[in-house]
């Protein structure tokens, strides 16, 4: 007999089932909305041209493949950190805080998950807005955390439901950590307005709460890097020392090669260096040092005057693609004869949109029209091209009207 | 501004291994020679990119059809698929019924944390953190550090080096297996035991295996030398092949870090061999969860450049022959060592510096001595006396046999 006999099957993940189903179909319309990976508007995955000119620059300089230290490639640790705070940053330039590599976000919020339930004490409770990206619930589980939620999305409005987040927030016992999504919230796509993030930062000022910040979409949702960081400077400006998980996943287009960094705020440089001796604990029984080939371009890129332009403005490029879909939906949609608001399509920002369709109608829309999304009706903008936008917007005014 | 909640953050301690390097950088010395860090170096002391891996890199470059979108959560199917019949053998009858899987992961070390957070939820019960893991005296440090994060609270070791005798205690590790209990883990190494350089001979391994069959004990080997250690993959997957054969349920943690050179891009393989294919798909159904919340997926370009290479005859065999220089290399080193010292007169016994197989050799300094070739010699070598063969060179050979023979005859 085995071991293994009472291993049951784990459920197939959401997500992947929607790409299964859709590889599957033989509907020459098929439209794949469930992943979130930009696309194109040929609807295929995009290489930034950065992306190429800084391999073309690393593979002439003939690196070694030693191991990077524990804590992750310094160059672009420090890039990172000064990407996220700014460079006119005073916890930056004082250098009070500790950035480590991590394996994109997914890994950052694990050593931070892990690095809470270690020497965080005072607390045992993570509050997530509801709803949130389905793997937080997950992670923070599995780093020793237990997880609670405040209000956030008002499925009536389809928008940000701010009073009732207010309140939940206001009653959150004292000394637990919250965690806020930097921009582009995932899976809706609502973001609180910057007068609304003053108010969040005074709330979790005056609970005493520890903030942690997921940032995985720092330039791609309005195109702006700055802007997009806004709410975390901000915190950190109001004397919040908070913690950070950056992923370069999307905004680099590096998906595949685990991009990302997790940072503490500290009091002083001495507390950071306390902190980053303990990160290294942390991460060396988990993989012992990161992968280098994403941390050397994501470097280069930041590091390279040129690159950085570039880099620039490609981001620029994919939000701006983003939200002309989204424009481009809301006009067909009114073309299409449909009377429904769909305001919040536009209002929303970044790769998701929560469309407000209900399981109904993403059953329809799967089996009648062959477009892919997950059950709770979030789309992933990404997946719209100027090519079927107009078949979109048709087949929801098909299962709305 | 109220204390802040990392006040009380205590400064931990520097990883020693990390520690030494950063120690030998910072010697202005120019006789420094550096035998600490597990990485091969040429006989210039340089690092060395496989020409193979450079070959095979230019041909990822120069694709456009590849792009840096996601991998499956458990990783390059191909990768996988080949890296398992590396460790198993192309006629691994195992393969040939379908039970067995691989996760790609995160080097040997993600590769053994995956392991051990799988079998910390699935294996002797469910949650079972009271499991007895054994690992051997002395091994790789971090050993310990990765089942205790994964929630183990019953960490053990077992006998295995002799240090008067400067070999294999067998006797001590088969009483150890004798008397662990029932269902216990024992992480074995497959070749090239980290840090002491001495394996079970196959006669030895195959009286290891009948007991451990016997007591039900579990087997999770730590291959992260395959090719490395005697120039000949067959030859280093003997143990994890024979176990196999033996009808063993097993996890094998595989590093392409040494073999491939592949440090920094972190490339490793679980490979879970199952009674069968349906075992090995539940068992890797859950190996999803638990990578999904560690690492989401893993890094793609390692990945690729072992897949290629491995899938090819031609480069294959271009690759063995890299891996063979470096074996033949580390065995030059240690030939040239030993008979120094002999020459030298160098008091007690070097033969177990041949006899030693791997990257690593326990020299039998202990730390008084050691103390001295690091402080007075400027060679920077492991407290326990673990020497990096590779760190040896035809220019610093000399050197290092005189030091050792000071420290040897002057310290006590």
């Amino acid at each position: 007999s085995s071991w293994w006999s009472h291993v049951e099957m784990g459920p197939p993940d959401p997500i992947l089932g929607v790409t299964e189903a859709y590889k599957r179909d033989t509907n020459s319309k098929k439209m794949n909305l469930g992943v979130g990976a930009y696309r194109d508007d040929n609807g295929k995955p995009y290489v930034l041209n950065c992306v190429r000119k800084a391999e073309a620059m690393i593979a002439s300089k003939k690196m070694d493949k030693e191991y990077l230290p524990i804590g992750g490639l310094a160059d672009f640790t420090r890039a990172a950190a000064e990407l996220a705070l700014g460079e006119n940053s005073e916890a930056f330039k004082s250098k009070r805080f500790v950035t480590v590599q991590g394996i994109s976000g997914t890994g950052s919020l694990r050593i931070g998950g892990n690095f809470l339930q270690r020497f965080f004490k005072a607390s045992r409770d993570v509050y997530l807005p509801k709803p949130s990206w389905g793997n937080h619930t997950p992670i923070f589980r599995d780093a020793g955390m237990q997880l609670q939620a405040y209000r956030y999305y008002d499925p009536k409005t389809c928008s940000l439901d701010f009073s009732g987040a207010m309140d939940d927030i206001s009653k959150i016992p004292e000394k637990s950590i919250i965690l806020l999504h930097a921009c582009a919230h995932n899976p809706t796509g609502v973001d609180p307005r910057q007068e609304q993030w003053k108010e969040l930062a005074a709330i979790v000022k005056k609970r005493n709460l520890l903030v942690f910040f997921d940032m995985a979409y720092q330039g791609f949702a309005s195109g702006d890097i700055n802007r997009d960081a806004w709410a975390v400077r901000h915190f950190i400006d109001q004397g919040i020392n908070i913690i950070l998980a950056q992923s370069f996943a999307k905004n680099m287009g590096l998906y595949g090669e685990r991009v990302g960094a997790f940072t503490v705020i500290c009091s002083d440089a001495d507390e950071a260096k306390r902190v980053e001796s303990q990160l290294k604990i942390l991460i060396r029984p988990m993989y012992s040092n990161p992968p280098v080939n994403g941390a050397r371009i994501a470097s280069m890129i930041l590091n390279t005057p040129d690159l950085r332009k570039e880099w620039l403005t490609e981001v620029k490029g994919m939000a701006d693609r983003i939200i002309s879909m989204r424009t481009q939906l809301v006009s067909n949609l009114k073309k299409e004869g449909s009377s429904h608001n769909w305001q919040h399509i536009t209002d929303q920002i970044g790769m998701f949109c929560f469309t407000g369709l209900k399981p109904e109608q993403v059953e329809r829309l799967i089996k009648e029209f062959s477009v892919y999304m997950t059950k709770d009706g979030r789309i992933s903008v990404a997946g719209v091209t100027s090519g079927n936008v107009g078949y979109l917007a048709h087949a929801i005014h098909q299962v709305t009207k | 501004m109220a204390a802040s909640i990392f006040a009380a953050v205590p400064r931990a301690p520097p990883v020693a291994v990390f520690k030494l390097t950063a120690d030998f950088r910072e010697d202005g010395d120019s006789r420094k020679v550096n035998l600490g860090v597990g990485a091969y170096r040429t006989d210039e002391g340089q690092p060395w990119v496989l020409p193979v891996v450079k070959k095979v890199e230019q041909m990822i470059a120069n694709d456009n059809s590849l792009n840096h979108e996601y991998l499956p959560i458990l990783g390059l199917p191909e990768f996988r698929a080949n890296a398992s019949r590396i460790a198993l053998g192309d006629d691994s009858p195992a393969i040939k019924e379908n039970r067995v899987g691989g996760v790609q992961s995160l080097g040997g070390t993600g590769a053994l944390r995956i392991g051990a957070e799988f079998l910390r939820r699935w294996y002797n019960g469910n949650n079972n953190t009271a499991t007895p893991i054994y690992v051997s005296a002395p091994s790789w440090e971090n050993h310990n550090s990765v089942f205790m994060d994964a929630g183990f609270k019953d960490i053990r070791t077992y006998h295995y080096w002799d240090a008067a005798r400067r070999g294999l205690d067998l006797q001590g590790l088969l009483n150890d297996l004798e008397h662990a209990p029932e269902f216990s883990i024992f992480i074995l190494h497959a070749c090239a035991h980290n840090p002491t350089g001495t394996d079970p001979t196959p006669e030895q391994w195959k009286q290891i295996a009948s007991v451990m069959k016997r007591r039900n004990l579990f087997p999770f080997f730590d291959s992260a030398y395959q090719g490395f250690a005697s120039g000949s993959l067959d030859k280093d997957a003997w143990a994890v092949r024979y176990f196999v054969s033996e009808g063993f349920e097993l996890f094998c943690a595989q590093s392409f870090s040494k073999n491939f050179g592949l440090y920094n891009e972190r490339v490793g393989n679980l490979t879970v061999v199952g009674k069968d294919a349906d075992n090995v798909q539940r068992v890797l159904s859950q190996m999803e969860k638990i990578v999904r919340t560690t690492w989401s997926n893993p890094p793609s370009q390692g990945a690729r450049i072992v897949a290629t290479t491995l899938a090819s005859p031609q480069l294959f065999d271009e690759w063995y022959g890299n891996v063979k220089t470096m074996a033949d290399r580390v065995l030059l080193m240690r030939s040239e060592l030993r008979s120094r010292l002999e020459a030298l007169g160098t008091p007690g016994t070097w033969n177990h510096i041949t006899e030693q197989i791997g990257m690593f050799s326990f020299t039998g300094l202990n730390p008084k001595q050691v103390e001295y070739m690091v402080k007075e010699k400027h060679i920077y070598l492991m407290a326990s006396g673990r020497i990096n063969m590779c760190g040896l060179t035809t220019k610093n050979l000399d050197y290092v046999a005189k030091s050792i023979h000071e420290a040897v005859t002057k310290i006590q």
